[in-house]
């Protein structure tokens, strides 16, 4: 028994994603049908040739028939998932491994999510009946717990860790200015952010991710069928998750500091790709910058940091766009909003721009020494969540 | 059963059941007997709950323009009803003794349901047993007398008397001005261990029909009819039920000690009142400065109160005007037990002041703009039936093996896996520290922002919980925090009752803080 992976025997062939906005024109298949015809479009296959279906959505809808009604596919499998704000990613995990067992040629995932016809401000759980004892904060509150309880355990001060969790914010919206898929495109300087109202104890809504609509898609084959369908495959170094069981809720040993669902999901796939120093061996990643505070401690459970480090680091530039290891390079959560089926993918499309050569030249990050980028997902809370952790290379080993 | 012929006759009894208190222990005595009769009774422990928060009257007339008298009231939390509040005490009370009840009567004005028995829901949060019988003596103002009169009656082992209420009204009215939030329990039982706090000496009621003050369900406003009407009628009728207590029980009205006058119209007792003092008893003061009148859980406030200041040996009378007049008399023994602070104590101490804007906003009598979020849905009646014990006990599970506490409770442990070997673990009276905390702006609130702390409690076990009765800033990393059964929400009809922390009592970060205002830290 054993995490084994499936190094190299996957790649990505093509991808689309739509622009993360507040889509009041677009429905939900709107938004589906335009990220896949992008993809299929980026493969040069028609959507016949997909053998199989994944669809990521947490609330647009249910089943496989939500997929398949719009596209009106023909008598292919399409298999709905949810896991949390993973979805998406989760989605892409099932369509490779799909392919790597052999039962299918071509695979699709698809993550899709339409937020903003709720009429409510933010992300709203459908409600599961319960016995009435569930806490009902906000996903905002949840994580800005993280912060007073990281600045207690490594002794910074309360006004320094909320510069540099602006600083964050501040870096990944420089970004998103330069992609013009993202939502919010201006930038925000530290002192602005620093001068917003909390919302959520330390965090200002400009500590968290926005709100939008939004699909991608990407498109699967076996790794030796790829360069029937391009020159540029990308390989599928490492795909990884945790379903955590919660125990950080129960557990007083947990301090709020870390996320070991993620320090998990890293291991497991630093260990499938091979990797040892994932600071000087990847290009670049993608994280879940569902708020400041989680990108901040997110540096550390996924090595990148030492502990107690991240916020020396994120000071230091480490994570900028031309930093030792650039971390967001398209704009992030924080740029372009959260819908939660489709950001999986939308971390992936920007790992297959930038390792293609393809993003924008104002955010392009060099590819050719370092050919590794990592995406890492996660849903859920502090002490309870779930995480996603997928590597992918320009090149096979 | 006959009367013996030794038992002073001028009454003529049918039965002993119908024998004055003083009767029957002239009977017991003579007869020296142990055939079952009516055992002495009284009070085995007694406690109140008054709210942290306060409204100054004076800040009630500088927003209306209109003099509104001085002092203060006492406040529900926004979190706060009658039944909660007369948990906390009935939590009180059940911690000063071993003895358990085997009926348990809730009294206000102010239920939450019509139907729906509320009774059950403070048996439940008070971990009571299922053969313990639970019902509400209301909803009128009467409701506590005639619980307590029963349990004083009854020939049941004890009967806990819990009455709570919460009284408002329109803005600038009198019953916002006069009234007061606050909650008494009171464990009523035989003598059979010798350890009543007040033994019962005996008592009488008085009934006549009139109109005094009405209210239809669910309106704010209470109508009342001119009132000196009412004044003289409860006169009357204080005057004859004080007297036929006294003959009762067997006691002269010069060897009271104290009497509460409890009721609405302060004036009817005034000639009682008179005649009381020029005979040496001692009035108390009704409280109306600092908790105002607290409707059904008035006159066991006052009793608690009475009980409380008493010296050993002393007469105490509690006399209540609700739609009739009930009159109690007591001897306290001096062997008050006691866990919770006193009524004068808790008067005494640190309150929060809160705003009237807010205070107005709590009752529901300002309606403000929520945040843009869903409300909360309802809760599943079954699930929280099957989670009885966890979500009205607080009890948790501990893994025999590895010591862990699970919060909720859970059939496998988060701490080595074992399966279905746990056993309950009961939480409610544990103190607990704040290891993080937040405030949250954004979230659905009766009152926001909501603040939420993660809590690790001594002995083991982990909960993040919402913090009330506390200040935004004035939640620490590291504070103590103490248990207290609040109603979280209200969704189709259903009161959505759990656990909340609160600063513990006692603790070094206790304050005096005003409550939040919207829009965050």
């Amino acid at each position: 028994m054993g995490s084994h992976g499936i190094k190299d025997r996957v790649a990505i062939i093509g991808m689309g994603c739509t622009p993360f906005r507040e889509h009041w024109e677009s429905s939900s298949d709107d938004l589906m049908i335009d990220a896949v015809l992008e993809g299929l479009a980026s493969a040069g296959v028609a959507k016949n040739d997909i053998d199989a279906w994944w669809l990521g959505t947490a609330q647009s809808g249910m089943s496989g028939v939500t997929l398949a009604a719009p596209l009106k596919l023909e008598a292919k499998p399409v298999t709905r998932v949810e896991n949390y704000c993973a979805t998406g990613s989760e989605a892409l995990r099932q369509a490779c491994y799909a392919v790597a067992s052999g039962a299918y040629d071509m695979a699709a995932a698809v993550g899709v999510e339409k937020v903003k016809d709720s009429g409510y401000q933010g992300l709203n759980a459908f409600p599961i009946p319960t016995d009435g004892t569930q806490r009902s904060l906000t996903a905002a509150a949840m994580f800005s717990l993280v912060a007073p309880a990281y600045a207690e355990r490594y002794g910074v001060d309360q006004g320094e860790l909320r510069r540099t969790l602006a600083r964050i914010a501040s870096k990944n919206h420089s970004n998103g200015a330069r992609n013009p898929r993202a939502q919010f495109r201006r930038e925000m300087d530290v002192d602005a952010i620093c001068k917003m109202p909390a919302v959520a104890g330390m965090l200002s809504v400009f500590d968290c991710a926005g709100v939008a609509d939004g699909a991608a898609s990407a498109i699967v084959v076996r790794a030796e069928d790829a360069h029937r369908y391009t020159d540029n495959p990308i390989y599928v170094k490492a795909l990884s998750f945790v379903a955590g069981n919660g125990s950080g809720l129960l557990d007083p040993d947990y301090d709020y500091t870390h996320f070991p669902e993620c320090e998990w999901a890293a291991n497991d796939a630093y260990a499938q790709a091979g990797i040892t120093d994932p600071r000087s061996e990847l290009a670049m990643a993608e994280v879940h910058d569902c708020f400041t505070p989680t990108e901040l401690v997110l540096m550390e459970d996924l090595g990148f940091s030492a502990r107690g480090e991240a916020h020396k680091d994120c000071e230091a530039g480490v994570f900028d766009l031309h930093g030792e290891l650039p971390v967001n390079t398209d704009g992030g959560l924080k740029s372009f909003g959260h819908p939660v089926g489709a950001s999986g993918l939308r971390m992936l499309f920007e790992c297959w721009l930038q390792l293609r050569g393809e993003a924008p030249e104002d955010r392009r990050i060099d590819t050719a020494d370092r050919g590794l980028a990592l995406s890492h997902n996660l849903g859920g809370y502090p002490g309870e969540m779930v995480s996603f952790v997928g590597i992918w290379g320009n090149r096979p080993d | 059963m006959e009367v013996p012929a030794c038992v002073d006759r001028t009454l003529r009894p049918a039965r002993v059941g119908d024998l004055t208190t003083r009767q029957v222990v002239a009977y017991r005595r003579v007869m020296a007997v142990d055939e079952p009769t009516r055992p002495e009774r009284g009070v085995v422990a007694a406690a109140a709950y008054l709210p942290h928060w306060r409204l100054d009257r004076s800040a009630v007339g500088a927003v209306l323009g209109s003099a509104q008298g001085s002092g203060t009231r006492s406040v529900a939390g926004y979190d706060e009803d009658p039944l909660t509040m007369a948990v906390a005490a009935g939590r009180r009370v059940l911690a000063a003794t071993e003895r358990r009840p085997d009926a348990l009567w809730f009294a206000t004005t102010a239920p939450v349901y019509a139907e729906k028995t509320s009774a059950p829901i403070a048996h439940s949060a008070l971990r009571l047993d299922p053969s313990v019988m639970a019902a509400d003596a209301g909803p009128g103002l009467r409701g506590a007398s005639a619980a307590l009169r029963s349990a004083l009656m009854s020939a049941e082992p004890a009967t806990l008397v819990l009455a709570g209420d919460v009284r408002c009204g329109p803005a600038g009215s009198a019953d916002e001005r006069d009234g007061g939030d606050g909650a008494a329990a009171l464990l009523i039982g035989s003598d059979d261990d010798g350890d009543l706090a007040a033994e019962y000496l005996g008592g009488a009621s008085a009934t006549g029909e009139f109109l005094d003050r009405w209210k239809a369900p669910g309106e704010l406003r209470t109508h009342a009819w001119e009132e000196r009407f009412g004044q003289q009628r409860y006169g009357e009728l204080l005057g004859s039920a004080w007297a036929a207590a006294c003959k009762d029980a067997g006691v002269e009205q010069t060897e009271v000690t104290a009497a509460a006058l409890v009721g609405m119209h302060p004036r009817a007792a005034a000639k009682l009142s008179k005649s009381l003092s020029a005979d040496g008893v001692t009035v108390v003061d009704s409280l109306t400065a600092s908790i105002g009148f607290c409707g059904a859980a008035h006159g066991p406030v006052m009793l608690t109160h009475l009980i409380e200041q008493a010296a050993t040996g002393d007469v105490v009378a509690l006399a209540s005007m609700a739609d009739g007049a009930d009159v109690f008399l007591f001897r306290v023994t001096g062997q008050a037990r006691r866990n919770g602070p006193t009524v004068a104590e808790d008067i005494g101490s640190a309150h929060g002041d809160v705003p009237y804007a807010r205070y107005l906003q709590w009752r529901g009598v300002l309606p403000v703009q929520p945040p843009n979020r869903p409300e909360p849905a309802r809760m599943s009646a079954s699930a929280a039936g099957r989670r009885g014990e966890w979500k009205y006990g607080f009890v948790g599970s501990r893994d025999r093996s590895s010591g862990a506490v699970h919060l909720p409770p859970a059939r496998v442990s988060f701490d080595g896996g074992a399966v279905d070997d746990m056993e309950p673990a009961a939480m409610a009276d544990s103190t607990a520290r704040v290891i993080t905390y937040t405030i949250d702006s954004l979230a659905y609130s009766p009152s926001p922002p909501t603040i939420f702390a993660v809590c690790d409690f001594e002995g083991g076990g982990r909960l993040p919980l919402e913090l009330t009765d506390v200040a935004p800033a004035d939640v620490r990393i590291g504070m103590e925090v103490e248990m207290t059964f609040r109603r979280i929400n209200t969704a189709d009809g259903i009161a959505n009752y759990f656990w909340k922390a609160k600063p513990a009592s006692g603790a070094d970060d206790q304050t005096n803080a005003e409550p939040h205002t919207t829009g965050g830290a």
